[in-house]
């Protein structure tokens, strides 16, 4: 009677999980395998200045989406501030600003920044009026004089460009070049000077300025580009090398005259850049740049919470995994472990020491703490501060081991966690009370069995498959639940109830 | 692998997950277990159905009746101290007399009143209790055990259990304590059980350890044998013991006094597998048989002379 109900239960779980699995992999084209990853990086700009006691206004640029980067979950942080964003022609701009403000201030922007990878044409621009530089006389001549040479050197406008650039960067002996330089021989001053010469020689161009996102940077500096325009596109030129075509890596932020940043009514101006990268789940990108067609059971997907929430489901939807091998090991196997459900705690520990280091960690820490719980024990302490006292050593034998462990280069060691440390903390009271009721072979056999339960449970969880299919399908835990709950009407024999049981099967014999 | 499963099978042998499923979740309503759970409770119901229990000296339920626990216990040459919640046997401390101001435990060890003290609070405080919350401690009478049981025990006192399903008896065993689970008639501690032919009240032989042995291991004589006193009042003791807490699948455990006989010391909702191997049979035949047959059979007379009749060695 009960058993049929169980049954249905079990199926309908099966049935609706599988669909619903069947449905997005099939029809929706999720991916069943983890995909390679991309970075996702964070662009930051820190801006610092004092203010004058007086209304203050700061503009700045700020990246936007292109052809080849989607940029995502802008972010001002400003205390007290206006903000407004605006797009003029190709820059976006924000500003801000406030009525009155003294002392130090501090504004941050941040992005989320993604590769995109198009196979659309790129867009085309209709053509842009070249405005006359307008340089004094003798810098006219000098100029023309330039454009001259470069004409005379170059086949076609790409050549003109690149024998511009390498003009630029090689100005020794050559005195046109020289004169028109000066002093202002900065990158993006001589940009500058190439797109004044270029609209001298009729040729559009201007400049581009950026950001190479090639390893995370607490401090990156500006690279300046510059694009020319030609058959209806800009082309975008190596500021050393002159050649053309555009790095993968480059994040253009903004283009053409005009300085990062310009600030009214502060002084001591810094700006500071940098980056940071995260890995990414392919299909994450592909659901943020739009890629998949949203229907309406996408819109409920986990893929479409903030990026940190999605973190903490990462790590909370592999609890259930844990839990189904725990079931497996203590009732389909009959291992003893400490707790219930200490184990799959331990194996989330792990995640963030590796296996190995995690075992030898928790080992140490949990033998060093034992020592000093029943050190504890021979001053007779009541039980709530005697785990209060075990809870204080740990935190301090914790920062202890992770001082050793940075002396020795071991990094492994340093990843502290507040859920952890709590866990060691139990272990210990745990161990310890077994140990003295059920003796040290007891105490050791379900410390074993939990620490080789943990270990199998880390390693189903940390496996790549495993954590794609749980967070892009998070269904299949409905095939989960339908599993442990048929397994919770097992009644048969466990695997060490063989071995209890033996002395029957030798009389049977 | 799997032929040992179907061996084990065929002699009825009952695994924890099959107890679990179908014996304790689904005989044994949740909202009993406190009866059974807190041996205070378990003594009082006893007491008012006429069942007789150790006598109960004191109750200490705070910490601070600990400082007038030395002199409240003056009048008591031995006695046992135990957490009302506890399992398993954990935190019993048995008291077998006095040294001077200090007390000597069941397994010899000389301790001061401090350590008296001290085991009270442990207990209070939850350290033995089932779920770690707080506790009482009892403090009852030390059993003097029949002397029927004197060469095949060493210190401690040993105990009687007896699985009860739907109010008749199917199976019992006989716990003796070993030098090696301290004077502890728990069988996960080191003590020997000893399967018990229903029928008579005599013992079979022995289980230690998973291991079967005839012999005490540590005064050696034979566990074998051995007639016990009182068995049919025993077995009517637990046959009402079911009907006092209303559960289906239950473990009496008494102890065999001296002077009063049979006494309930307390009950299990969830009592263990070692009895199968102790008795040398599976449990499962008996409660198949029991379940086609128990509605028949009203009284307790009737339900403990149908299983003397059909569980006999």
């Amino acid at each position: 009677m009960n058993n049929r109900h169980l049954y249905l239960l079990a199926l309908t779980l099966t049935v609706l999980g599988l669909s619903l699995f069947l449905y997005k992999a099939l029809a929706l084209k999720f991916p069943l395998r983890p995909e390679a990853e991309s970075y996702l990086w964070k662009v930051e700009a820190k801006i610092t200045f004092m203010a004058d006691n007086e209304p203050v206004k700061v503009t700045m640029f700020v990246p936007r989406s292109s052809r080849n980067y989607a940029v995502t979950n802008d972010a001002f942080i400003s205390r007290g501030y206006g903000l407004t964003t605006s797009t003029e022609e190709v820059n976006r701009q924000a500003l801000w600003s406030i009525r009155q403000a003294k002392g130090l201030q501090t504004l941050y922007y941040r992005g989320e920044v993604r590769r995109v990878e198009t196979k659309e044409p790129p867009l085309t621009t209709p053509t842009p009026k070249v405005e006359n530089p307008k340089f004094p006389e003798p810098e006219r001549i000098a100029a023309e004089a330039v454009v001259e040479r470069i004409r005379r050197r170059s086949a076609d406008t790409d050549s003109l460009v690149s024998e511009l650039i390498h003009l630029l960067n090689h100005p020794e002996g050559r005195e046109n070049i020289s004169m028109l330089l000066g002093k202002r021989t900065s990158p993006a001053e001589k940009m500058e000077l190439a797109v004044r010469i270029l609209a001298l020689a009729g040729v559009p161009a201007r400049s581009v300025h950026g950001v190479n996102l090639k390893d995370r940077s607490e401090k990156v500096e500006l690279v300046h580009w510059l694009e020319h325009y030609e058959n209806r596109r800009w082309n975008p030129h190596n500021p050393i090398t002159g050649a053309s075509g555009i790095p993968d890596s480059y994040l253009p932020w903004w283009r053409g005259p005009g300085s990062l940043v310009n600030l009214k009514g502060g002084s001591d101006l810094r700006v500071n850049l940098s980056t940071s990268r995260d890995l990414e789940e392919a299909i994450q990108s592909a659901v943020v740049r739009g890629q998949i067609k949203k229907p309406l059971l996408l819109q409920f997907s986990l893929l479409n919470l903030p990026l940190h929430t999605q973190q903490v489901f990462k790590v909370l939807l592999l609890v259930p995994v844990g839990a189904f091998i725990l079931v497996i090991l203590r009732n389909l196997v009959g291992l003893a472990t400490f707790g219930t459900f200490m184990p799959v705690l331990i194996a989330l520990a792990f995640r963030e020491t590796r296996l190995l280091w995690g075992l030898v960690f928790f080992s140490l820490l949990v033998g060093v703490g034992l020592l000093i719980r029943f050190y504890l024990e021979n001053l007779k302490l009541l039980l709530v501060p005697r785990l209060a006292a075990v809870l204080t050593v740990v935190v301090g034998l914790l920062a202890l081991f992770s001082l050793l462990a940075h002396k020795l280069g071991v990094e492994q060691g340093l990843s502290v966690a507040l859920l952890p440390m709590v866990i060691r903390t139990m272990t210990i009271e745990r161990m310890s009370i077994v140990w003295e009721e059920r003796g040290p072979q007891e105490a050791l056999q379900q410390g074993v069995g939990s620490l080789a339960a943990a270990s199998l449970a880390y390693l189903v969880m940390h496996q790549r498959l495993v954590q794609h299919l749980v967070f892009t399908f998070p269904e299949l835990l409905l095939v989960l639940l339908a599993a442990i709950v048929l397994l919770g009407r097992y009644s048969g024999y466990r695997l060490t109830e063989l071995w209890r049981f033996h002395s029957f099967l030798k009389g049977a014999d | 692998m799997w032929t040992m499963a179907r061996q084990l099978k065929q002699l009825g042998i009952m695994g924890i997950n099959r107890r679990n499923a179908d014996f304790t979740l689904t005989c044994n309503p949740r909202r009993f277990y406190p009866l059974v759970d807190d041996k205070l409770r378990t003594k009082q119901l006893a007491l008012e159905a006429g069942i007789p229990v150790p006598e109960l000296y004191l109750v200490v339920e705070k910490e601070f009746q600990v400082r007038r626990l030395a002199h409240q216990l003056q009048p008591y040459e031995s006695f046992v101290i135990k957490p009302a919640r506890g399992s398993g046997g954990d935190g019993i401390l048995v008291i077998a007399g006095r040294v001077g101001a200090n007390y000597r435990t069941s397994a010899g060890a000389i301790l001061p009143q401090a350590e008296i003290d001290h085991h009270v609070f442990q207990i209070l405080s939850g350290l033995y209790s089932l779920s770690g919350q707080t506790d009482q401690a009892l403090i009852e009478r030390r059993v003097d055990f029949d002397p029927c049981f004197a060469e095949i025990c060493y210190q401690g006192v040993p105990d009687i259990r007896v699985i009860v399903f739907k109010g008749l008896p199917v199976m019992a065993m006989l716990r003796l304590p070993t030098r090696m689970s301290g004077g502890k008639a728990n069988l996960h501690q080191g003590a020997v059980g000893v399967g018990l032919d229903l029928a008579a009240g005599v013992t079979l032989g022995g289980v230690w350890r998973q291991e079967r042995l005839h012999e005490h291991p540590d005064t050696g004589h034979s566990v074998r044998g051995v007639a016990l006193p009182h068995w049919d009042a025993m077995l009517r003791l637990a046959a009402r013991c079911a009907e006092l807490t209303h559960l289906g699948y239950l473990g009496v455990d008494m102890v065999l006094d001296r002077e009063q006989g049979p006494l309930l010391l307390e009950l299990n909702a969830r009592p263990g597998l070692a009895i199968q191997i102790a008795n040398r049979a599976g449990l499962l035949p008996r409660l198949e048989l029991i379940e086609q047959h128990h509605r028949e059979l009203t009284g307790v007379e009737a339900r403990v002379a149908f299983a003397q009749r059909y569980f006999g060695a």
